[in-house]
């Protein structure tokens, strides 16, 4: 029983299914309904640094490309690989040293000099310090990746009904859950609702620190392939691992297969607060014409807003609690959640299955954090 | 004395106009924001000046009511109650708080035609007259060129006075498709029928208000009389199934309809034409209202007594809170404008001095209820849409493909379908499609969040705004 029809349910409900499991997915809304509809389908390596996130990143990614082997069209898979660049000589030294110790945790990484960035990026702001290329960088889109999981894993979709309860037996485990129209019975429950992990964790009687941390995305009109990578400014890194409340901004723009050109990234807990922010978007479209001025005359045609899944050690609740036996966490993955999604699902088909899982979950556990740290 | 609050008023429509005119009057500076290059909006479009239209109130009724609400304006204007800025496309109205309440708002516009620069109004308080947009629904053929949208052959009319076709049919459903039909033949085409799906039977049954409406009767006898003129066949309960043509339209398909709204066999006939204009009724434009986060009803913009928003500082008025015609637009206009005025020189208004525009706003509001119920878009329409039949014109996207999504890949509602075949992503940003994929999809009509209102040059975006000249002027493009 996987709560949560997006990016991770969908990948839990595949691995599930191609481990032998029945599969059911019930969301209250639609399929990608919640932040899968309103992100980039990133699959990054380049903006983690080394420890467990980047191994599930990489545990991830190595999936990705295996699935893109049957569905790369239909998803919009493109292993278009990520630039990083840094403004000043102090930030290029500072992104160096990172790109250093991936390597020696298995990211391929090519430094770029600064006469060299155009020959990757053609229409790059000039004067820019240098940069790194990170090839294993890729993108989906990614409601087109949930719905298409979810339909390969052939896992039956209970979409538009509202879980209100996990149903537990006498002894204490999960026997299933109960929505506003009937009840499930599951010996195993996976929490995949993402923003709304905390309240699912909740109905089980555990806590799980997930907040909501909003961001805007600005989309312009379709435009022919101007820009080829995934770029971003390497003070993105340290915006992502931040804690702060208050509002970042870094650039990030990335051409995609339809045509328009994506603009992130913004970073702020507001709570799920929709209201649209216009210093916010101002502040998104500065960073991307600093970085490709050529954007300064190409239209925005639309932004969107969307509330990632932020805890506050910015890493996953991945595996069982061992507070509710049968209960599964696979939420809280904040920005990274597309990208994160194939290891995810696969480390818990695992769990499900009984097997050893290929990555040790010890740095996911969901009851890692003091009860205080509820929200 | 001190300085005169400001009240910005987006569109000069009907309900702008009535209300910039009953603010102005009550010592309120007004500057009334349009994206034409002449007041008046969609009911009084004005044609180009350079045509020298000898007659243009020759396509427009309730003409003496515009002749009031013009040289009321130019009154203001002359007297510097009223700046009129016109050609100014608003793509965001933004509210500024100091971090409790608000404490005031800047109205963000384009210039036009090239939209490339922008300008910063600042105001007091924000009226929206924005209007309505039309209701498309796709048909087979429905992309070829010679068809047309009801208002958008109707504004050709009436703005640029150029006839569209030689022999033209009208068909679709609604009040709007009989002025459109007798403006059409009036100016020189062939118009070879009037579709109207609905039964008219039911449009008088329900729309029994028309009795207490006898402008409104005075109107659709006009209307009959005319038609009669023109010798314009009505086929009622009748729709297209199909548009004809190599490169361009040829011929329309009709049939008759049962009362299940199914194609009667037998009944359908080739109609030999060059000019299809289809029209559904119309739908509120909401877009800056949205962007502010004010609460919807609906499809429409929800408002109290006095045409306030639940955002403070913002009224609305006319077909953004619901589509009602020029009347209703009026007197919810002048409403809003009162109600601004007074609020602005933080005092409460007295609604017994809009009693007359209140009783008018429950009887047209009431009377267009009904008619609405009546002009209901034809049940089954979706069925005679084949796979192949465009829905989403900027992004080519199919019936089939939006059938796909909701059945094989479990969309449940508008924005996923638009996820998943990027119907509604282009240009028009899904105001043309949105109702044909809500149909296709059988899920409910819930347009877009568009928080930027128009497409707005990313160098536009990233320019911070400059710092503020005297209140109510605009800032200098950039």
């Amino acid at each position: 029983m996987v709560v949560g029809a997006g990016m991770v349910g969908a990948a839990c409900a595949l691995y599930a299914a191609r481990a032998g499991l029945d599969v059911v997915v019930v969301d209250r809304g639609p399929v990608a309904g919640g932040t899968t509809g309103a992100g980039e389908g990133n699959l990054l390596v380049s903006d983690k640094e080394p420890g467990p996130e980047l191994e599930l990143a990489l545990l991830s990614g190595q999936l990705w490309s295996e699935l893109a082997q049957e569905l790369g069209e239909a998803i919009e898979y493109e292993p278009k690989g990520g630039l990083v660049v840094a403004a000043t000589p102090e930030a290029l030294t500072a992104l160096t040293e990172l790109a250093a110790g991936q390597r020696t945790a298995g990211v391929e990484t090519i430094g770029v000099a600064a006469g060299q960035l155009h020959e990757v990026e053609p229409h790059l702001a000039p004067g820019l310090a240098g940069g790194v290329l990170y090839p294993q960088d890729a993108q989906v889109m990614p409601t087109l990746a949930a719905a298409h999981l979810l339909r390969a894993s052939g896992a039956r979709r209970e979409t538009g009904r509202t879980v209100t309860g996990v149903l537990r037996g006498a002894d204490g485990a999960v026997r299933g859950v109960r929505t506003d129209r009937g009840d499930f019975l599951a010996p195993a429950v996976v929490n995949a609702a993402g923003t709304w992990g905390g309240e699912v964790a909740a109905l089980a009687g555990v806590t799980l620190p997930v907040l909501p941390r909003r961001g805007f995305v600005l989309v312009t009109e379709p435009l022919p392939r101007r820009v080829r990578h995934k770029v971003y400014a390497a003070d993105y890194v340290a915006d992502v691992a931040s804690d702060s409340a208050a509002l970042q901004t870094s650039p990030v723009v990335e051409g995609t297969a339809a045509g328009p050109v994506l603009i992130g990234a913004s970073r702020e807990r507001v709570g799920f607060d929709r209201s649209f922010s216009l210093p916010v978007v101002r502040e998104l479209a500065a960073g991307a014409t600093r970085l490709f001025p050529f954007l300064a005359g190409v239209r925005a045609m639309r932004t969107y807003l969307g509330f990632r899944p932020y805890m506050p050690d910015h890493l996953p609740a991945v595996g069982p609690d061992p507070r509710v036996p049968g209960l599964f966490h696979a939420c809280g993955h904040e920005g990274a959640g597309i990208g994160l999604a194939t290891g995810t699902g696969h480390l818990i088909a695992q769990t499900l299955a009984g097997r050893t899982t290929d990555l040790d979950l010890t740095p996911f556990r969901p009851d890692r954090f003091p009860e205080e740290a509820a929200p | 004395m001190t300085e005169r609050p400001v009240l910005a008023v987006i569109g000069a429509g009907p309900a702008g106009l009535a209300a910039a005119l009953a603010a102005a009057a009550r010592r309120v500076h007004v500057v009334l924001v349009d994206s034409a290059a002449e007041p008046g909006g969609q009911f009084y479009r004005q044609p180009a000046r350079r045509l020298g239209a000898r007659r243009p109130q020759a396509l427009h009724h309730q003409w003496r009511t515009w002749e009031r609400l013009s040289e009321g304006l130019v009154a203001h204007l002359a007297a510097g109650r009223v700046t009129h800025l016109s050609d100014h496309h608003v793509w965001c109205v933004e509210r500024e708080s100091d971090g409790r309440k608000t404490t005031g708002f800047t109205v963000h516009a384009l210039l036009g035609p090239e939209q490339e620069r922008s300008v910063a109004v600042r105001a007091d308080g924000v009226l929206l007259a924005t209007g309505a947009y039309e209701k498309v629904l796709p048909f087979p053929g429905g992309t070829l060129p010679g068809v047309v949208t009801a208002g958008g052959a109707q504004a050709m009319l009436k703005g640029g006075l150029a006839l569209p076709g030689r022999t033209a049919v009208v068909a679709g459903t609604g009040p709007l498709l009989l002025p459109v039909a007798t403006g059409l033949a009036a100016a020189g085409a062939r118009v070879t029928a009037l579709v109207e799906s609905a039964d008219p039977r039911d449009v008088a049954r329900r729309a029994r208000g028309l009795a207490a409406q006898p402008a409104k009767l005075t109107e659709a006898a006009g209307y009959a009389v005319r038609l009669a003129r023109h010798r314009i066949p009505v086929m009622a309960r009748h729709t297209v199934l199909e548009a004809h043509g190599r490169d361009r339209l040829e011929s329309v398909a009709v049939a008759a309809l049962d009362t299940e709204g199914r194609a009667v066999p037998g009944t359908e006939r080739r109609l030999t034409c060059d000019t299809l204009a289809v029209g559904h009724g119309l739908l509120p434009h909401t877009d800056l209202a949205e962007g502010l986060g004010c609460r919807l009803d609906g499809p429409a913009v929800q408002v109290d007594e006095e045409q306030r928003t639940d955002v403070p500082g913002v009224w609305a008025a006319g077909e953004t809170t619901g589509i009602g015609g020029a009347g209703l637009s009026l007197a919810e206009g002048h409403i809003a404008g009162r109600s601004a005025a007074a609020h602005l020189y933080g005092t409460a208004p007295d609604p017994g001095e809009w009693a007359a525009a209140a009783r008018s706003r429950t009887r047209l509001r009431a009377f267009f209820a009904e008619l609405d119920g009546a002009y209901a878009a034809p049940v089954r329409w979706t069925e005679r849409l084949t796979d192949a039949t465009v829905v989403c014109r900027c992004e080519e996207v199919t019936a089939g493909a939006v059938r796909e999504a909701v059945g094989a890949l479990g969309a449940g509602d508008l924005r996923t379908v638009k996820l998943l075949t990027r119907a509604g992503m282009g240009w028009c940003q899904g105001r043309m499609c949105e109702p044909g994929v809500a149909g296709i999809a059988d899920c409910e009509l819930t347009p877009g969040r568009r928080l930027l209102a128009r497409p707005v040059p990313l160098g536009v975006l990233a320019a911070p705004p400059e710092p503020r000249r005297r209140p109510g002027e605009p800032t200098s493009p950039r």
